[in-house]
């Protein structure tokens, strides 16, 4: 298998007095999509956390490309090329919705924001996704959650990343447009994107991923090529009636 | 859901035909899509600036009929003085409020920029712009500090502010020292700030007709790139309207000012600083961070904003603005003195900031909204003080009319909230 795009070893993060992540390992490739899968609780999204600078990782390594990185920050993984679609959206209700795309690396002409040409950016770049946003000049806060999700999701694609993070993406879409999504995926893994999708949805699972990852109480609890394991598997790997983590010596203190 | 008709930003993309608007008879259907929008606009929660200018005629109308000599040209000229003091230092709280923050401080900012002053000034003779120059100075970095402590502390703004309300008030009386009152040059620089008039008459048809332009350039230049660029955009009837309202506006003061002394200089620096800020807040990357953190300070963080960065900018900002409102208040009363900053105006500014439309609930306002709310509490001081009506009076109509405020912020934000849900 060829140097993924971004690999995490042994990544550790603490909340206070809760491990939250403990030794994780994963690698995520261009142009594949990798599930990660988990009970609540299982540390999915705090993984996400770790990879977009949100909630830096307390201790271990990440690999770009093969040479290693530091996420620190937001800022540093933008740099690299890494978008988020947050579970909650992270969006600011009361910027509308052309505010909300170019948050943080605006148009500028004159030294003025260029509203004329972020607008028409964000029309081109809605239109691709979806037909259901009209008005762009409300605040985000008046628009149905499912167009919030849009919003989100066409944020994450407007600096063309390269790879991208999907924490339950389609979790307040209707069906069209969750299709609408999925889709989406699929196309961006053609272009080589690499994505991780966290879904409770393992129809959409099986349809779109290429691997799957499973956490378990903040540890790997394996990994699965998609197209060949079965449900079962996956499932009884999630519910921990199967424990075929990489495991390391149960005293994990010991450093 | 359904589109929001925002007919003050974007028309129909629809036949884009010039000058289609403005056959016969399209204006009575203007007016009504006009109507029919904006009682869209409000049940949607944005009534905007409407629910202020009608308290503001309603104070005039009352005081008017109380007394004839209300909105006489002298009048209403010192109330365009009286305005920028208090007014400058509630476009700094507008800063603050804008993330969602407030500022305690800006009061004894304000009279330790006075003091600053007038130390420097009278009793060790530096010149007047330099001591003016430092005072303004030392509201910047009172409120650098303020805003540094902070971003790093995450302990409300509030709180910190309500320690420089009174760490500022106590270096300010160790400033004066046991002076007491110190008197300003009468005709100098600072004096100069609120007692000089453009006596020629031109000089406030030239600013009127200015304002005017810009806002027509500006909007018509935007259309033209819209049209460029084939995206919906203001149709000219729009624009014309806009640009009429604004002229009107502008016009009808420069008549009643200069029927009486003339523009005042005061009111001219204020205006301009208010433009210039708005512009700032509403057209620039600083400004639009600063709006970003009023909608969700995690999601500007996520968005690789520097939250710490903008929250220290905009207390400075705020202590700057204090410090130049306490030099305009000094300079009405040509003296600083230990109670200078102190009393009600910390309370006025706040109250302006929000009676004008800016929400406590961060990332809803404009620096417009301060001049609106300091027109509307100093017209009710000036009237009260015509009609010879107790200060009781006064304070109580003032609080009324800030809580009728906030309930209007409040339930405009709750209706939008209760729309997206729609």
């Amino acid at each position: 298998m060829p140097t993924p795009l971004l690999a995490l070893h042994g990544v550790w993060k603490r909340f206070g007095v809760v491990e939250v992540l403990k030794d994780i390992e994963l690698e995520i490739h261009a142009g594949q999509v990798l599930a990660l899968l988990g009970d609540n609780g299982a540390g999915k999204s705090t993984l996400v956390k770790v990879i977009s600078g949100v909630a830096p990782a307390d201790r271990g390594a990440l690999e770009w490309e093969g040479r290693p990185v530091q996420i620190r920050r937001p800022h540093d993984a933008r740099d690299l090329g890494i978008a988020t679609v947050f579970q909650d959206l992270a969006l600011c209700g009361n910027l509308d919705v052309v505010g909300n795309l170019f948050l943080g690396r605006e148009i500028r002409r004159f030294g003025l924001l260029d509203e004329v040409e972020m607008e028409r950016r964000s029309r081109q770049l809605l239109e691709r996704l979806t037909r259901g946003i009209r008005d762009l000049r409300g605040p985000v806060v008046s628009l149905s959650s499912g167009q919030r999700q849009t919003v989100a999701i066409a944020r994450s694609l407007l600096g063309d990343p390269r790879v991208l993070l999907l924490d339950e993406p389609t979790a307040a879409l209707g069906f069209e447009q969750t299709t609408e999504v999925l889709d989406l995926v699929d196309r961006l893994r053609d272009q080589g994107v690499g994505v991780l999708l966290i879904s409770h949805n393992l129809g959409d699972v099986k349809a779109l991923a290429d691997r799957a990852a499973v956490l378990r109480l903040g540890r790997n609890n394996g990994f699965f090529d998609v197209n060949t394991a079965s449900q079962e598997a996956i499932i009884s790997s999630i519910t921990g009636a199967t424990e075929n983590g990489p495991r390391r010596t149960a005293h994990h203190e010991a450093r | 859901m359904h589109d929001m008709a925002d007919n003050t930003r974007a028309a129909p993309p629809a036949p884009p035909g010039p000058g289609r608007r403005l056959r016969a008879g399209a204006a009575g259907r203007a007016v009504a899509g006009w109507a029919a929008s904006f009682r869209h606009r409000l049940r949607a929660g944005e009534a905007g600036s409407l629910p202020v200018l009608l308290v503001l005629a309603l104070v005039w109308i009352v005081f008017q009929s109380l007394n004839q000599n209300f909105l006489s040209p002298r009048n209403l000229s010192n109330l365009g003085v009286d305005i920028v003091g208090t007014g400058l230092i509630a476009v700094g709280v507008v800063f603050v409020l804008l993330i969602g923050e407030l500022d305690l401080s800006v009061g004894s900012v304000s009279g330790l920029a006075a003091a600053v002053f007038a130390v420097l000034n009278v009793y060790h003779g530096v010149p007047e712009w330099l001591a003016l120059v430092v005072a303004v100075l030392a509201g910047t970095a009172a409120g650098t500090v303020q805003g540094f402590s902070f971003a790093r502390t995450r302990v409300p703004a509030f709180v910190v502010t309500l320690a420089g309300l009174l760490t500022w008030n106590g270096v300010m009386l160790a400033v004066l020292g046991t002076s007491g009152t110190v008197n300003l040059d009468e005709n100098g620089l600072v004096a100069m700030l609120t007692n000089y008039y453009f006596t020629d008459d031109a000089v406030a048809y030239a600013v009127a007709a200015l304002a005017t332009g810009a806002v027509f350039l500006s909007s018509y230049l935007e259309r033209r790139r819209r049209l460029a660029v084939g995206m919906p955009h203001r149709s000219l009837h729009d624009i014309m309207v806009r640009t009429a309202g604004v002229a009107v506006l502008a016009f009808a003061t420069a008549y009643v000012l200069d029927r009486f002394q003339g523009l005042p200089l005061a009111l001219l620096i204020f205006l301009v600083l208010v433009a210039g800020l708005d512009v700032l807040l509403r057209r620039t990357h600083y400004g639009r961070q600063v709006y970003a953190l009023g909608g969700s300070v995690e999601a500007a963080r996520r968005a690789s904003l520097s939250v710490a960065r903008v929250q220290t900018a905009v207390l400075a900002a705020s202590g700057t603005l204090a410090a130049c409102g306490g030099m305009f208040l000094a300079s009405r009363i040509t003296s600083v003195s230990q109670s200078s900053g102190s009393g009600v105006l910390l309370l006025n500014a706040v109250a302006a900031a929000v009676i004008g439309g800016t929400s406590l609930f961060g990332g809803r306002g404009t620096t417009w909204s301060a001049v609106l709310g300091i027109l509307v509490i100093q017209s009710i001081a000036s009237g009260m003080a015509l009609t010879d009506t107790p200060t009781a009076v006064q304070l109580v109509i003032t609080g009324g009319v800030l809580f009728a405020a906030v309930v209007i912020d409040s339930l405009s934000r709750r209706s939008q909230e209760a729309h997206g849900r729609a």
